[in-house]
């Protein structure tokens, strides 16, 4: 596994191998994920999200 | 008194049978067969395979459930149908051989007015040499197909991670087991909670990962892959797949068929018609899915499997099964009612029924064999036309066979997933998604074929603590707690 060196990531990205061409989060993409103020918010527009597909599909 | 016979007690089977008990009430009778004297939540599988749940945690009876509901609980797996009688019998029945303990080999004739076929899948790991056999999971690889098998995936993950401890690197080879699979997303759950687990168990940077599938690319997920809405693009579920599976260095290897499974290496053909082999000192490979081998007789005995059901085993329902190459495939290929064309008293739910064709472009090897997802048929749609088919039969049987048939095609439905990437109730995180519709709708939605309004997806513990929830809900609902209708499917 490669150093992380605080680039999470982007270390792991082999150049010309098949993940060279994908995006990779940056240090403040992941805290936000895992933020519990931002993740609560996200919680309830998410569930609001998902109660609209459900029902229209019900 | 009319009698609906319900075949299964999955997901779907038990939407349909728990629905129309209610809907049905104490006037007519509803009898369940199914093999399983306990239900379970699959979804949470994942969970129990890396230990962080127990089997009871995801399981529960099934008899007290049933004799709450008023039906009629036969612990037995259907053998054959008989849709015209026999010459002994006037009305249709299913031949049912017992496997509740004490009764086990007993044979008995179940007659039917109405019934639903919703037994799922049979594991086919026999389809690929020592993934399996005909009595099921073999000795070098696990699952998280069943409770049993993930617990047993458990015990050996905690092995390997013992061997970890004591500095011996493991390699962990997770995915599907052959070309023709479906449920990559258990796989892809079940990938991103070992690399969760190995993390907190400190020794993640003794763990090589490795991802094997018969997608031809990543985030394929069997529906062909989908574009969501993120910060104002429609981007494709490969940016994100790719994306996770680098942030988390987890290594990949796509339109892959697993032709043989050995101790420790599984060789492989590739779409591009190379070979080779892979090692792992872990694997969890998805078997193929096929029907269960359910027997049809006519009037006077005669096999006529082959009427009622397709080649792969599943019951032939109002899809259009002769759309030919991908290039013809139109969204209303896929069956809205889910009843046979033949026999109009006879309906399949959830994986059971045989869908027309893949959601993905079907593609193979220059060798000629066939590496496409099979199309998953489970979850939210599962439930939503068990609940749908049922509906249906209890229209029939209260207002008359003429009763109009209530539809739910896979074409104009949405569906809401949520995949877990590890669990913790402040570290975990999980993919959640919206689709709509799942399959897709070239037609109506040009380009994506699907509404990039209701199709979306995030990674984050917002999703983790939603799948934690659902566990609860769904099994809250499933043993038919008080509010149980008001959950939806």
């Amino acid at each position: 596994m490669a150093t992380d060196h605080g680039k999470h990531g982007e270390t792991n990205i082999n150049a010309y191998g098949n993940n060279y061409n994908t995006m990779t989060p940056g240090p403040f993409a992941k805290w936000m994920r895992t933020c519990v103020i931002f993740q609560a918010i996200r919680f309830i527009i998410i569930n609001i999200k998902m109660i609209i597909v459900v029902r229209k599909s019900h | 008194m009319a009698r609906l016979v319900v075949l299964g007690g999955g997901v779907s089977g038990h939407t349909a049978a728990t629905f129309a008990a209610k809907w049905l009430g104490s006037a007519h009778e509803v009898v369940v067969v199914t093999p399983n004297s306990k239900w379970n939540w699959i979804p949470s599988n994942i969970w129990v395979g890396v230990g962080q749940m127990s089997k009871e945690d995801v399981t529960f009876d099934l008899a007290p459930v049933y004799a709450k509901a008023g039906i009629n609980y036969k612990q037995a797996k259907a053998v054959s149908i008989n849709p015209e009688g026999s010459e002994s019998l006037e009305k249709p029945f299913v031949t049912i051989e017992y496997t509740l303990e004490g009764r086990e080999g007993e044979s008995e004739n179940v007659e039917y007015d109405y019934l639903i076929n919703a037994t799922g899948p049979k594991l086919n790991f026999a389809a690929t040499p020592g993934l399996g056999d005909a009595n099921g999971l073999g000795e070098h690889t696990v699952s998280v197909c069943t409770a049993d098998h993930a617990v047993h995936a458990a015990s050996e993950l905690d092995k390997c991670i013992e061997k970890m401890k004591a500095g011996e690197r493991q390699k962990f080879l997770i995915g599907t087991g052959h070309g023709m699979c479906t449920c990559q997303g258990a796989a892809f759950e079940y990938i991103f909670n070992i690399e969760h687990e190995v993390k907190k168990a400190g020794v993640r940077d003794m763990a090589d990962i490795k991802w094997i599938s018969n997608e031809s690319f990543l985030g394929d997920f069997g529906i062909g892959g989908l574009h969501m809405k993120s910060m104002g693009f429609a981007v494709s579920s490969k940016i994100f797949a790719e994306s996770l599976f680098t942030e988390r260095n987890v290594d990949w290897m796509v339109g892959a068929h697993v032709s043989k499974v050995e101790k420790g290496s599984v060789d492989y053909e590739l779409l591009d018609g190379s070979t080779g082999t892979e090692s792992f000192d872990f694997s969890m490979l998805i078997p193929p899915f096929a029907g269960v081998g359910l027997k049809a007789f006519n009037k006077a005995g005669d096999d006529m499997t082959s009427d009622l059901f397709a080649p792969n085993g599943f019951l032939k329902v109002d899809a259009k099964y002769d759309a030919g190459a991908y290039e013809n495939w139109k969204a209303s290929d896929w069956p809205e009612t889910y009843q046979n064309p033949t026999y109009e008293n006879i309906f399949a739910c959830g994986i059971a029924f045989a869908p027309p064709h893949p959601i993905s472009k079907p593609m193979s090897s220059p060798n000629g064999t066939p590496i496409t997802p099979t199309p998953p048929r489970t979850g939210m749609p599962s439930g939503i036309i068990g609940k749908v088919v049922a509906h249906s039969v209890c229209d029939k049987i209260l207002k008359g066979s003429d009763a109009p048939l209530h539809k739910a095609s896979m074409a104009e439905m949405g569906a809401a997933c949520v995949a877990s990437a590890g669990k913790g109730i402040f570290s975990g995180t999980a993919a959640a998604m919206t689709i709509y519709p799942v399959v897709p709708d070239f037609d109506k939605y040009p380009g994506t074929g699907r509404d990039t309004e209701y199709t979306f997806g995030e990674i984050g513990l917002a999703g983790h603590w939603i799948k934690h929830i659902l566990h609860h809900l769904f099994i809250y609902k499933a043993k038919l707690s008080p509010g149980w209708t008001l959950i939806p499917e």
